[in-house]
């Protein structure tokens, strides 16, 4: 694959600085996932199973079968933030190349921190505010189904909302002061955002007697996970591509 | 992407529909894997629920919907 032959790097050059820096992130929210996640998981898996033993024949939850054992699964905290940071790099990367004609800066570290900021708000923090994340021992079963659904359906529209915002950004002029190009930016994200939340189904189920400080703690540790992710992909990817343009440019010198 | 074909010059037209196929099967992969941790419950693994169960705490912390 040639290096220097163009001036955008090939894909797969960028797709494995994007995996890398998915990587590298993701185990980074999992150690903070560790430290500030994990014993708010234990509290919640020690009330799931003092119920559970309160009423045997209720039974069926996936821990009772302990197919993986405790510290095994503290261990695979790591294994999927790691893996799932990956994937999520390896999209950023792709998103990067994809987007890289309707860019306006030519700046590669810019435009990686502005699309893992995009992904941060739009497929974490507005599903997040609508469909916070649970601990064991909060969620029925029975509507596993359609929360995956909604949710999954809530990070899309998340995403769209995001591209509304950019969307009224730029129908401003540029010749517009800043404050009316972020006033039709903010307007975008928030209409798509106000009717996905209202058309969506809520979902309320947490046992009335869980704890309410246990909730927000792990409420706080897992939004914690995905701005340490996310803020990890951005910076490590946008490192990564300033590193390799300050290459591709030393080889590009007549030197060679 | 359907302005891809006129807004750039491009030096090589069947490297371009390479690289889309590229990007399409990066897409796919890299999908396959965040839905790997995130939803599978064995069905794409084939390894039981033990994939599932192995990566449980991570999928509460990253706030995917569990159980």
């Amino acid at each position: 694959m040639p290096l220097n032959t163009t001036t955008a790097p090939p894909f797969l050059t960028v797709l494995v600085r994007g995996l890398l820096a998915g990587l590298i992130a993701g185990l980074l929210a999992g150690t903070f996932a560790y430290v500030a996640g994990e014993p708010h998981v234990e509290a919640a898996i020690a009330i799931e199973e003092a119920a559970s033993h309160a009423e045997p024949a209720s039974g069926g939850h996936q821990h009772d079968e302990a197919l993986v054992t405790r510290s095994g699964q503290r261990g695979g905290l790591f294994l999927a933030t790691g893996l799932f940071g990956a994937a999520m790099g390896g999209l950023l990367a792709t998103a990067y190349v994809l987007l890289a004609r309707r860019r306006r800066t030519d700046d590669d570290g810019r435009s990686g921190l502005l699309l893992a900021g995009a992904a941060l708000l739009g497929a974490v923090i507005v599903p997040f505010l609508k469909y916070p994340a649970n601990p064991p021992a909060v969620g029925d079963p029975a509507t596993i189904d359609q929360r995956t659904v909604t949710y999954l359906l809530m990070v899309v529209l998340g995403l769209v909302a995001v591209w509304a915002g950019s969307l009224g950004y730029r129908s401003v002029g540029a010749q517009a002061p800043l404050w009316q190009r972020v006033a039709a930016a903010v307007g975008g994200f928030l209409l798509v955002t106000v009717v996905s939340y209202v058309v969506l189904p809520s979902f309320q189920e947490v046992p009335t007697d869980f704890p309410a400080t246990l909730l927000w703690n792990f409420r706080l540790a897992s939004l914690g996970t995905q701005v340490v992710l996310w803020t990890g992909i951005g910076l490590l990817f946008a490192a990564l591509m300033h590193h390799d343009r300050r290459r591709r440019a030393a080889a590009a010198l007549p030197s060679t | 992407m359907s302005s891809s074909t006129s807004s750039q010059p491009l030096v090589n037209p069947a490297g371009t529909t390479r690289l889309l196929w590229t990007v399409l099967a990066t897409v796919v992969a890299l999908t396959l894997l965040a839905y790997l941790v995130a939803f599978d419950q064995g069905a794409v693994s084939r390894s039981g629920m033990y994939l599932h169960e192995l990566m449980h705490d991570g999928r509460h912390l990253l706030g995917v919907p569990c159980h």
